[in-house]
């Protein structure tokens, strides 16, 4: 198993009364409710917090790209990232990802996740998103019908430019580039390893079986209401004749940890409410611009989308409800050992993606759930897939004689 | 009225209402589609051979990824009117059909015989924002399109009962097929620079417009006005951005009026 802890990185100083006084998290959230001088060390919190598990031996750190949101302060991931290259040495960096639709021409993605790659000494996995609706179409103007077809022209080029060897012309319907020339390109060749992260299109697992990539299914509905989901994507794994490797498959699931079940709710319940209740505020009218999912998808979808919306389940939410409804996994090392292995198994993934840090979440309270986890719950489930041990396809494969954060601070003298 | 398919050259097929004799008419219909009921059609179809064709995506009309830009939308309307064997039609656009029509008239200024823009789309003023028609509730939709919302929602929605969930997950898929053709031209902002071509407009143009309209603010009439100084101008009292379903009377009457 592998286990990567990631941070969306929330602002935590929405009021108290959000839900109420605004009508979204996202896209058209008031931006007076960011306060810079604030912002400042939030940020370092943050990639402190990334790099200390580092330390704690998770295998892979994460951070993802979201715009004009209230829970997720990174626009641009890939600057958290290259401050974590620095800082670390051992840990994966799990860019999921940038949304490759949105960067004209997307040849910038190729160049910063190669830089990335270089910098980290190839510890680079390079997420590639078609992005939510919110941030490609209402918050970066993308056309809702045309934003498929732009991130395949994006995907296609990408991958030429990180893995052909001379310069090339390409003729898309969205970039037209004389002089194709990835300078520099990735350490991992032929490139690092690709995941895709969805929320359930049908079209995304054929994309992921069609390359081999990483499907990574995120949601903050937790493992329960994942399984369905997930069954249909092994379904398909099955249908084209692939191998179930787990490490097909990646689920993010927010984690807390404390010495008991009892403590664990009077810990964290406030913190992991706040994300639930003012995080997730999404003004329904930014959901899903009409053209972003295709029919095809919609018409597989659950009807029970369309009459009841995501956020009015979640403001009714107690702790007992995100607990006992797998939203979220908390309670005594012993629990959560149990409870995270039958999400893994259930869900058959070789990756969690692992959210201790939630809403409003104090440093301290995020550390000590971090690092009972490491100590207590990770090491017993290291082997549960015993029969794919060594299937290291969606991992890193970095240089073994990188440099090491020791090195990088000592050798600043100018010769 | 009378259904009748067509093929265009560029190879979509497109469903089309038709009726009545004389000066053929061709009618362009909204982001919204025709509805159910199209209450201005038959009154027009009585002085008129009207043609109401549906766009790919609307109503049962195929090839929606045929068009894609404002050039596109625009050939394709020229396209219609050559599968449909039309010399020199009248053009009535609603809403974005106004915005097509307008950009029909621009690329072939000799093409056609008078240009109604109903409630035109296709101009932006950044300092008179239009609501962001993506991202409105089914209730909004109705407080913004019409004088009478609560008729309007009726209306927008065909009466359907939304407790049936398939009526619902049917009309639910209609409608994203629908905005997601319409938001090749409309997303993020209705404006695909249309302003910058109508000195080539040279048709006889009327503009009507409703005088509650609260989706195009009145600031947009006065730009029209501006960029086509030639243009009469009837305002229909009671009527929303909707006006030829709210007030269908009065508007078929202002068309009648201007095309003689």
């Amino acid at each position: 198993m592998k286990f990567t802890w990631f941070n969306l990185m929330p602002w935590p100083f929405l009021p108290e009364n959000f839900r109420q006084t605004h009508r979204s998290v996202w896209v058209d959230i008031p931006n007076s409710l960011y306060d810079p001088r604030r912002g400042h060390f939030v940020y370092h919190q943050y990639m402190d917090q990334l790099e200390y598990a580092d330390a704690l031996g998770f295998d892979g750190i994460g951070v993802n790209e979201h715009h004009q949101n209230g829970y997720g302060l990174m626009p641009s991931p890939n600057l958290i990232a290259a401050g974590l290259a620095r800082r670390t040495s051992r840990a994966a960096i799990a860019v999921i990802g940038n949304s490759i639709a949105l960067y004209n021409p997307p040849i910038r993605v190729a160049e910063e996740f190669a830089m990335l790659d270089v910098l980290s000494g190839g510890r680079l996995l390079a997420g590639f998103p078609v992005g939510t609706s919110m941030d490609t179409n209402y918050c970066y103007g993308q056309i809702p019908a045309l934003t498929r077809e732009k991130y395949a022209e994006a995907h296609e080029l990408i991958l030429r430019a990180w893995t052909e060897s001379e310069i090339f012309a390409f003729d898309g319907k969205y970039n037209q580039l004389r002089y194709v020339n990835c300078w520099p390109k990735p350490i991992q060749k032929p490139h690092p390893p690709i995941y895709i992260p969805g929320g359930g299109s049908i079209e995304t697992w054929d994309f992921c079986l069609d390359h081999d990539y990483n499907y990574s299914y995120l949601s903050f509905g937790g493992y329960l209401r994942g399984r369905a989901l997930l069954e249909g994507y092994w379904e398909r794994v099955a249908a084209r004749g692939k191998d179930e490797s787990p490490y097909r498959a990646a689920f993010a699931q927010i984690i807390a940890v404390a010495d008991t079940d009892a403590d664990a709710e009077r810990l964290y319940a406030e913190h992991i409410l706040y994300f639930f209740n003012r995080c997730l505020h999404v003004y329904p009218g930014f959901a899903d611009a009409p053209g972003y999912r295709t029919i095809k998808t919609i018409q597989s979808g659950a009807l029970s989308q369309l009459s009841e919306d995501m956020q009015k389940v979640f403001t009714k939410l107690t702790w007992k409800d995100l607990v006992e409804g797998g939203y979220v996994i908390a309670g005594s090392p012993e629990t959560v050992r149990q409870r995270m292995e039958e999400m893994i198994r259930g869900l058959r993934v070789g990756h969690v993606f692992c959210l201790f840090h939630s809403g409003n979440m104090p440093d301290e309270k995020t550390r000590h759930s971090t690092k009972l986890f490491a100590e207590r719950v990770m090491p017993h489930l290291r082997e549960l897939w015993p029969e794919w041990k060594g299937d290291a396809r969606w991992w890193c494969k970095p240089m073994d004689e990188r440099l090491r954060p020791e090195a990088t601070l000592q050798s600043g003298e100018p010769s | 009225m009378n259904v009748r398919w067509i093929e265009t050259a560029r190879g979509a097929k497109v469903r089309v209402f038709e009726g009545g004799g004389g000066t053929p008419l061709v009618f362009l219909h909204g982001a919204g589609g025709l509805f159910a009921e199209n209450p201005f059609l038959e009154p027009l179809a009585r002085r008129y051979r009207i043609f109401a064709p549906e766009l790919p995506g609307y109503g049962e009309s195929t090839g929606e990824t045929l068009l894609e830009d404002m050039l596109d939308f625009a050939l394709h309307g020229w396209d219609v009117v050559a599968a449909l064997d039309l010399e020199r039609p009248h053009l009535l656009g609603h809403s974005m059909g106004g915005m097509i029509a307008a950009e029909m008239a621009c690329l072939a200024p000799r093409d056609l015989g008078k240009l109604v823009l109903a409630a035109p789309l296709g101009l932006w003023i950044d300092d008179a924002p239009t609501p962001d028609l993506f991202a409105l509730l089914p209730h909004e939709a109705a407080q913004v399109l019409f004088h009478e919302p609560a008729q309007g929602a009726a209306l927008l929605t065909g009466g359907l009962d939304f407790r049936n969930l398939q009526a619902l997950k049917e009309f639910y898929i209609g409608n994203v097929k629908r905005l997601g053709m319409a938001g090749k031209i409309l997303f993020p902002i209705p404006n695909r620079r249309l302003a910058k071509r109508l000195y080539r407009l040279r048709a006889e143009t009327l503009l009507v417009v409703g005088s509650s309209d609260r989706f195009v603010p009145a600031a947009y009439l006065r730009r029209w006005q501006e960029l086509l100084p030639r243009a009469q101008l009837v305002q229909i009292e009671a009527a929303g951005h909707m006006l030829p379903y709210e007030q269908p009377d009065a508007f078929v009457g202002a068309v009648s009026r201007f095309l003689g």
